[in-house]
């Protein structure tokens, strides 16, 4: 007896002891670096989101390094590639937390997939700060989870007011995807707004993020005769849709939100893409001092114009180190109240204060697609 | 009305796809009893095939615009293409298990399809790609109903397949030889027929048919992936089952009304159902009328 419970204390021991080593590799690890977590699709049906927004990323990250970066300590990004999938993105999140033990995560432009990532976060106690997921229910996930871009109940009545108001277009018709909760809930508030406006929704449809063919709906909503079709998905349906709806000779406005915003938009759309409209964040051809140092040094390193992604998560990157800085640590709750009190930060998609809720009230711009190119149409304030 | 024949339309272009891939689902099982599953990614991998092909010659004629040259070229080529890769999935995959039970050869369809979904995503990317445009978009409005010059051609096409199809199943030697072997493997071998080459070429024409619908697709809507193949393979599987599995006519028939019903119920109903629909149609085959519209009790002699 005595013997099997000298037995069993060595066993303990020696699993104490294994778990103590692990803790000491674990803490050499983050003895001169800051680990950032960051979870991105750059792969699969939304790539360009991921790549633009990882790029903007990088770009806050190197500039903090060569200014000798936070804390004294130089910042680490650790990128994870969530494939565009929602489940994909809620795996990569719980390796950033529990395998890389990262400090704070940047990540998801998609609801869906922010969603995904978000609850994992929470309960880690780690700050999530997303760039560009604008469903209002992502920060409602919890005291952790913040964005520095606008709702989509201030962007489904800029669109709405958009149609309704400045184009003066009263029927309305929707081509929602139900797979994809930016989408269903860009499409609810503009809904809502429209018909307070006055605007009269004709026909609502709906399609599923990977769907190719959208003949059937566009038929349903010809028949409605509308004179505005507001998109609230991404870009590559986006463009087919167009293709589509030129094909079937209607004569509508299109309209769509943020999740438009990539280069690929124009080259699936082409010429059906003409003249359409689409809320975004920001405009690369500002004049604002900022946005052209942020463009300059974007064409410089990657060799493209930005769209909305990259300042957009060069913005949240910025904003998290400095909250770092300003918390003097690298504990969760003690970044979480620093990003909490963030006030007036100067971003390049304009200036962020952080509410209540853990949202930025900011403004939006309203572009129109003019031969392949981005103009502004108008800008509208909060 | 007029929607209703629009909607009609619009399901004929997509049926017309499914029925070329349901073709050679049909002629493999008529002669085999093989349900060859990993025959949707041969649609996929066709697909792929004539975007590269299409980049090359768009890049080649650079001054010159998109034309109907054109398309047939990576038409011809990609069914080229995806007909030697039937050959050689039938020379590798499948005539070493000719002797084993058939569930053999059924899990190395499966492995097969896995196989060419996996080494797609490796080989072309993830990333959806972007169909070269091959023939320019125009629409024609006939009467009430407006269709586009690609639906015209995808019907067009789709139809001469199908009667050259037709022909050389019931005009040619080797198509009197493939209905002999799907009668009988035994009793045609006594006659002399070479039944290994019958099976490979069966296989190389339903390739062929599968490739020339991934460009049909890729004309009609133009994103294509490595994925892709996976539900038009189910729901041209369904089609061929709806018409009578084993029978040619039936899987065109099945095709249509599959593309057919699909289109209605986006657009009646909801576009959620745009699968179920698929489904459902199966089920209500298979507890209704399980050997399909055209197919013709098999019974087992005792």
């Amino acid at each position: 007896m005595i013997r099997q419970m000298v037995k069993l204390n060595w066993l303990r021991g020696l699993a104490l002891l294994a778990f103590a080593l692990l803790g000491v590799a674990a803490c050499s690890q983050n003895e001169n670096v800051i680990r950032i977590g960051v979870f991105n699709s750059l792969t699969g049906g939304t790539a360009t989101f991921g790549i633009s927004s990882t790029n903007g990323i990088k770009m806050a990250a190197e500039e903090w390094n060569a200014k000798g970066g936070l804390l004294g300590k130089q910042i680490q990004l650790i990128v994870e590639d969530d494939q565009s999938k929602p489940e994909e993105a809620a795996m990569v999140v719980t390796k950033l937390v529990n395998q890389n033990r990262v400090a704070a995560i940047l990540g998801e432009v998609a609801s869906s997939r922010t969603l995904a990532g978000a609850p994992i976060a929470q309960k880690a106690g780690i700050p999530l700060i997303t760039p560009a997921s604008t469903n209002p229910k992502v920060t409602k996930v919890g005291s952790y989870i913040f964005r520095v871009c606008y709702t989509d109940s201030f962007q489904g009545a800029v669109c709405a007011r958009f149609a309704v108001q400045k184009l003066g277009l009263k029927r309305l018709a929707i081509l929602t995807d139900v797979k994809n909760d930016y989408s269903i809930g860009l499409a609810d508030y503009f809904k809502r707004d429209a018909v307070l406006l006055g605007g009269e929704i004709v026909s609502e449809e709906s399609y599923s993020e990977g769907d190719t063919d959208f003949r059937a709906q566009l038929t349903s909503i010809k028949g409605a005769n509308p004179e505005v079709i507001f998109v609230p998905g991404y870009y590559t349906e986006a463009g087919l849709i167009a293709k589509q709806v030129a094909e079937q000779n209607m004569n509508v406005k299109l309209i769509g939100g943020d999740g438009w915003d990539s280069p690929r938009t124009v080259e699936i759309g082409g010429a059906a893409v003409e003249g359409a409209f689409f809320c975004n964040h920001y405009s690369a051809e500002d004049t604002s001092q900022m946005v052209r140092t942020f463009v300059a040094n974007h064409v410089k390193k990657y060799g493209y114009v930005p769209d909305a992604m990259a300042p957009l998560s060069y913005d949240a990157a910025e904003l998290l180190f400095d909250a770092i800085q300003r918390a003097g640590s690298i504990d969760g709750a003690k970044i979480r109240d620093a990003i909490a009190q963030t006030k007036d930060f100067p971003g390049v998609c304009g200036n962020i204060t952080i509410d209540a809720e853990r949202n930025a009230r900011k403004a939006a711009v309203m572009l129109q697609i003019n031969q392949g190119k981005l103009k502004v149409y108008d800008v509208i304030q909060p | 009305m007029s929607q209703f024949v629009q909607q009609l339309v619009n399901g004929l272009s997509l049926g017309a796809i499914y029925a070329l891939i349901a073709l050679g689902y049909t002629m493999v099982y008529g002669i085999l009893r093989l349900i060859n599953f990993a025959h949707g990614d041969v649609y996929m991998v066709g697909a792929f095939v004539g975007y590269y092909l299409g980049r090359i010659l768009n890049a080649g004629a650079a001054s010159s615009s998109p034309s109907v040259l054109n398309f047939f070229l990576v038409l011809g080529g990609s069914m080229g293409a995806c007909a030697l890769l039937g050959w050689v999935l039938e020379r590798s995959a499948y005539r070493p298990l000719r002797k084993a039970p058939r569930l053999n050869a059924l899990i190395t369809a499966i492995g097969i399809s896995l196989l060419l979904e996996n080494l797609g995503q490796l080989i072309f990317g993830a990333d959806p790609k972007d169909f070269p445009t091959l023939v320019e978009r125009t629409s024609l409005s006939v009467g009430i109903v407006t269709f586009s010059n690609i639906q015209l051609i995808v019907i067009v096409t789709a139809i001469v397949l199908m009667l050259g199809l037709q022909y050389i199943v019931h005009r040619t030697k080797m198509g009197t030889a493939m209905r002999a072997v799907s009668f009988s493997h035994d009793a045609s071998g006594l006659m002399g027929i070479n039944i290994h080459r019958v099976i490979s070429f069966t296989f190389v024409l339903g390739s062929a048919l599968a490739a020339a619908a991934g460009i049909l697709v890729g004309l009609y809507n133009p994103k294509i992936d490595p994925l892709m193949g996976i539900m038009p393979g189910l729901k041209a599987f369904v089609a061929a089952v709806l018409g009578g599995i084993g029978n040619i006519p039936g899987a065109i028939v099945g095709g249509l009304i599959m593309g057919v019903a699909e289109t209605l119920t986006i657009g009646y109903l909801s576009s959620t159902y745009r699968d179920a629909i698929t489904f459902v149609i199966l089920v209500a085959v298979l507890l209704f009328r399980p050997t399909g519209l055209f197919g013709t009790t098999a019974r087992a002699k005792v």
